[in-house]
């Protein structure tokens, strides 16, 4: 059931029911159905209008601070002895990390559809600020839910939210993670259906979202196309990111995906190893499965129970993915394998080092891959990474991982 | 099966009443205390079963519902322990039609196909599964008809009048109308406006209109009855499982018996409820 022919182009989905193969779907209660497809005939309205692109285009350069800049890690590259390493430094943003592009475009639809109020799950809490920020600069009240676990290991992104005057619900049921998250917002959502817009961080749930997502955060594979284009004059051999739903992996990704020549990986988080039940790599060790609103690889027993993941990483700690990398990963478009906790923080005290970035642990994962492949590829190859949050969120976390008192 | 369903609704309106549908958590807190509350249902004065199939990730259940469910899941239960229940429960009830109610998942990952053979010889007579709107009927709803098992749909004061025929046009068995938005559990809504939306529905179904979330007592069993086919209590027994529990969440000996004295009482207000509307 998993193998499918090769597609005349990687980059024409979802169809009209949001399907990508078997991926994707509405798969929402009878409540939330009405304003889901309320949400996409808006989205359809909206993706056409010149007005609001043009307002998404003008927040992009002078709120989130567009385009990021594309940075050759000269040091790093040297380190490591083999292709070139480019990252696209999208931790520069406004609120440091990639959430922001999608959360403009989705408050631009929120202020469209009248919505009076603003509900977002966070994992790590970069969704999180991202949300209570442009919530903020569009005057609407906000609510986070945030697992109730991840709410003490990223109490700094806690702090700015309610700084950004969001309430941040800790959700303590399950293991108190993102899943848990979104099981509560969506509970939310359901009982605030007419006047609640919820901005969803990553890829996945109900159509329109994960095509909805992908199109806020393709202007990082743009850019970034344009930027090598310029750099190198011409494109690069691979492409790294990591995927914890897969919201940057696809911003990045989906520009490339026609160009036969572009090799791609996704990083997944393999927690403490692919052998135990700590890990979160949904893609290599999952299977097909529905929850949150889609068909995607899901990390699930054997009587399709959802399993609780593990990472070092919040924003990774997710048994889902969304549903378009499931797709390209059977049709072996990308390539999707995991990187340990240890390989993570390894790559994170690198980078640091060597270029002066402390990057976030999520982009952590990405890295230690670029870490193992560059070396093996020539000095003429390229790798383009997509260095999609910084790390001083995570600081406490390393800190006490390292013995550091702080 | 389709027509055991039809028989209870045809019986109940021969005989004037509403019907009182009573949903508990399969497996909660363990096996045979499940079904031991399933077979003491009838008895006590419910007319269709819902069997709640537990997940664990109940995304538009509140918190009675999830620790239910999370109960059922660490006391060991499974979809195929679930659709054992069921085919114990008939042994010996050949005539209370059995609802299966819960989320997509544990069925897809057991397989339609399979599971729709299982439910039937289980003497399953209809499906009720939250996550699959309309827009996904491909997946179970179709295949679930063809093989002549009941798949109830929940409208909800969403469904305006342009959506409702999508939402009726595969329903069958009867009619859940979901009595205000949100999670299972909450508080109940305004009495006439329930009517208001259950005159809605029937003008464009001549399927049996239930109603459920929020009721708790005999008075609203009572006051709901007298605008709905049926009434859906669902919360307030799970509630009263949780209430029986000793503290390491496990079954006591009046834990059936506090489900059925619930129940009891909720039938004498469902048989109580024309009498009002008469008045």
């Amino acid at each position: 059931m998993n193998q499918v022919l090769k597609p005349n182009s990687f980059r024409a989905g979802p169809d009209e029911d949001g399907r990508f193969g078997i991926y994707g779907g509405r798969f929402v209660a009878e409540t939330l159905m009405p304003l889901i497809l309320d949400l996409q005939d808006e989205w359809n309205k909206a993706k056409t209008d010149p007005t609001f692109q043009a307002e998404l285009q003008h927040l992009g350069t002078h709120y989130i601070g567009r385009p990021s800049p594309m940075y050759f890690a000269e040091r790093l590259t040297a380190e490591l002895g083999g292709a070139k390493i480019y990252f696209k430094r999208d931790e520069l943003n406004h609120t440091g990390s990639h959430k922001i592009n999608n959360c403009i475009g989705q408050i631009l639809l929120a202020k469209r559809m009248g919505k009076k109020r603003i509900i977002a799950e966070t994992g790590a809490g970069q969704h999180g600020v991202a949300s209570a920020t442009v919530a903020a600069r569009f005057g609407l009240p906000c609510v986070v839910y945030m697992g109730a676990t991840d709410v003490e290991r990223q109490a700094p992104n806690v702090f700015r939210m309610k700084l950004l005057g969001a309430e941040v619900i800790p959700v303590t049921s399950g293991n108190g993670t993102l899943k848990d998250a979104m099981n509560e917002a969506l509970r939310d959502w359901v009982t605030n259906v007419e006047d609640t817009y919820y901005i969803i961080g990553t890829a996945a749930g109900p159509h329109p979202y994960p095509e909805m997502v992908r199109e806020f955060q393709s202007v990082i594979g743009k850019e970034a196309r344009e930027q090598m284009m310029e750099a190198e004059g011409r494109l690069p051999d691979m492409l790294v990111a990591a995927v914890g739903g897969g919201s940057n992996a696809i911003g990045l990704f989906h520009p490339f995906l026609d160009d036969e020549s572009v090799r791609i990986v996704g990083v997944e988080a393999g927690g403490k190893g692919l052998d135990g039940e700590e890990h979160c790599a949904s893609l290599t060790a999952g299977r097909p499965g529905v929850l949150h609103g889609n068909r995607t690889y899901l990390l699930q027993d054997d009587d399709g129970q959802i399993k609780e993941g593990h990472s070092i990483s919040a924003g990774l700690d997710y048994p889902g993915i969304g549903p378009e990398h499931s797709w390209l990963r059977d049709v072996g478009r990308v390539e999707y394998v995991p990187i340990k906790d240890d390989e993570a923080l390894a790559a994170f005290q690198m980078l640091t080092r060597t270029e002066g970035i402390i990057p976030a642990l999520e982009p952590s994962h990405a890295l230690a891959e670029v870490i193992k492949r560059a070396p093996t590829m020539d000095k003429e190859q390229i790798i383009l990474m997509n260095l999609c949050g910084r790390g001083d969120k995570d600081i406490f976390t390393v800190g006490k991982l390292l013995g550091m008192g702080l | 099966m389709t027509a055991r369903m039809d028989k209870r609704f045809a019986d109940l309106k021969a005989e004037g009443r509403p019907a009182l549908i009573t949903y508990f958590m399969g497996g909660d807190p363990d096996f045979e205390t499940s079904l031991g509350i399933m077979k003491a249902l009838p008895e006590a004065g419910a007319d269709v079963i819902e069997l709640g199939m537990p997940f664990s990730d109940p995304m538009a259940d509140g918190p009675a519902i999830q620790m239910a469910g999370f109960r059922a899941l660490a006391g060991g239960q499974t979809l195929a322990k679930t659709l054992d229940l069921a085919r114990e429960f008939r042994k010996g009830d050949q005539a209370t039609p059995i609802v299966l109610m819960g989320y997509y998942n544990p069925i897809y990952s057991f397989g339609v196909d399979r599971f729709l053979d299982e439910a039937l010889k289980a003497g399953i007579d209809g499906l009720i599964v939250v996550d699959l709107p309309p827009e996904m009927d491909d997946e179970l709803c179709l295949p679930a008809i063809a093989k002549d098992i009941n798949f109830i749909r929940l409208a909800t004061p969403t469904t305006d009048e342009k959506r409702l025929p999508t939402v009726l046009r595969n329903t069958s068995g009867f009619v859940y109308y979901v009595s205000m938005n949100g999670i299972t559990g909450s508080a109940l809504p305004d009495l006439s406006q329930i009517a208001g939306a259950v005159n809605r529905i029937k003008a464009h179904t001549d399927l049996p209109v239930c109603v459920g979330f929020g009721v708790k007592t005999a008075d609203h069993a009572k006051a709901i009855g007298a605008a709905a086919d049926g009434v859906v209590v669902g919360s307030a027994i799970v509630a009263q499982v949780a209430g029986s529990l000793d503290a390491n969440d496990q079954a006591t000996s009046h834990t059936i018996s506090a489900v059925s004295t619930l129940v009891r009482g909720l039938a004498t207000g469902v048989r109580a409820a024309r009498l009002v509307a008469a008045e």
